[in-house]
């Protein structure tokens, strides 16, 4: 029979949810990791990762490998369940599963976040050529047209990540210039599939069975055309995996869970660690920085509870 | 491959998949894909736990472009739960234990 009662319930399988592990488990103290799916969150659909520390290029995929490996060590439960909602008013916080209740004295949130939907009736393309993911789909537009939609990091490195099967791709972004890292501006300005498409955004994709063309509109000058196509990806930005938490957290504009720098929230015994809160950068390496500061920060709390 | 999940081509989907006795639930899925990587430990407990009920299939969609081609698939992982030769449910990308459960519950009574 499962447990009921622990010290600490961490909250996602991402990079800030495992450091967070790490470290409690590190601690001896009473802990679980709950994630829904599996251990990994975006860094699953991540290709190529060459920006964290020590891995001069590593594979998304394979760096959640090395992660949850290394949390293993340490004996760290990770428990495959969806949390459907939160009592976290008082000191003891009540956490209701799938298929059971727990409680915590800490409770620290790491649920991430999920691309930005455009909202333009793009649902039912999901799978039939719209993807949010080139590292799964992009293999299925071997010699095919694709439309990438966004300018931030994501969508250049995926977009130059399609190339090698697309034959052709659109890079659509609204502004004249990229958010990206400047590495990523020159790969893409360089590679001669990449054809940008500036000041636009996406306005519409038709097709029956599937993609057929993506609908882009110039922002400056309201002209609109279709681009033929075969698979449209979109990296738009993010949005908090928020769900079951908000309404009793105070949260920024964008929704996102407002943290001190211990990663407290506004409510105590409840931090929040990764993509989930108000950060100014949002990588695997702030993440873990973020889930070690909140196990820290969980531990001082939970010990302070008994004295 | 681990018990109760078999491996199908194109040239077996017709007799294992549409023409099976019992419900399939067949993984679209290819070796580069990262999150396929990841739901494949939730296949392997489907198929432990309910595999008397239900057929638990997977199709590399490298090697077979025939059959992922047939239903449109052109995202993985896709799953798609087939009774009599008919699409019961079709779920595009990774999915908890306990969705994919409540899909092949509805097949298996």
């Amino acid at each position: 029979m499962a447990e009921t009662h622990y010290d600490l319930v961490i909250i996602g399988g991402g990079p800030a949810g495992l450091t967070a592990g790490l470290y409690a488990a590190r601690s001896r103290l009473n802990v679980v990791l709950m994630e829904k799916i599996v251990p990994g969150g975006q860094v699953l659909v991540t290709d190529w990762i060459e920006n964290y520390p020590g891995f001069s290029g590593i594979s998304g995929p394979d760096l959640i490998d090395k992660m949850v490996e290394q949390t293993k060590q340490f004996n760290l439960p990770i428990e495959s369940n969806e949390v459907l909602s939160m009592d976290l008013s008082g000191a003891i916080k009540t956490i209701k599963l799938y298929d059971r209740q727990i409680t915590a004295k800490a409770v620290i949130i790491a649920t991430g976040a999920s691309p930005r939907t455009p909202g333009i009736g793009e649902d039912r393309y999901v799978g039939r050529g719209l993807s949010y993911c080139a590292t799964c789909d992009g293999p299925f537009f071997k010699e095919k047209v694709v439309v990438t939609v966004g300018g931030g990091d994501t969508a250049v490195q995926e977009s130059i990540y399609l190339t090698r099967f697309a034959k052709k791709v659109y890079l659509v972004h609204r502004r004249n210039a990229l958010r990206a890292a400047k590495i990523l501006q020159e790969r893409a300005f360089e590679n001669p599939k990449i054809e940008m498409v500036w000041d636009s955004v996406i306005s519409g994709i038709d097709g029956e069975a599937g993609v057929e063309g993506v609908r882009v509109k110039n922002v400056k000058t309201g002209d609109e055309r279709q681009i033929p196509c075969e698979g449209c990806f979109i990296w738009i930005g993010i949005l908090p995996n928020i769900g079951f938490a908000g309404a009793a957290l105070q949260l920024d504009e964008q929704g996102f869970i407002v943290t001190d720098e211990h990663m407290r929230t506004s409510i105590p015994g409840v931090f929040a660690a990764g993509d989930i809160r108000n950060t100014p950068l949002r990588q695997i390496s702030t993440a873990v920085g973020d889930g070690a500061v909140a196990a820290m920060a969980a531990e001082h709390y939970i010990e302070n509870l008994k004295s | 491959m681990a018990q109760g999940i078999t491996e199908i081509d194109d040239m077996g989907f017709e007799t294992e998949v549409l023409k099976s006795d019992k419900p399939v639930l067949i993984d679209f899925w290819a070796p580069w894909c990262g999150p396929c990587r990841a739901i494949a430990p939730i296949l392997e407990e489907i198929a432990k736990e309910y595999g008397d009920k239900i057929k638990i299939v997977k199709c590399n969609v490298d090697e077979n472009p025939v059959s992922p081609g047939k239903y449109g698939v052109r995202a993985i992982p896709t799953l798609i739960v087939f009774n009599k030769g008919d699409i019961s449910d079709q779920i595009v990308g990774m999915v908890a234990k306990a969705k994919l459960v409540e899909s092949i519950k509805k097949v298996i009574g």
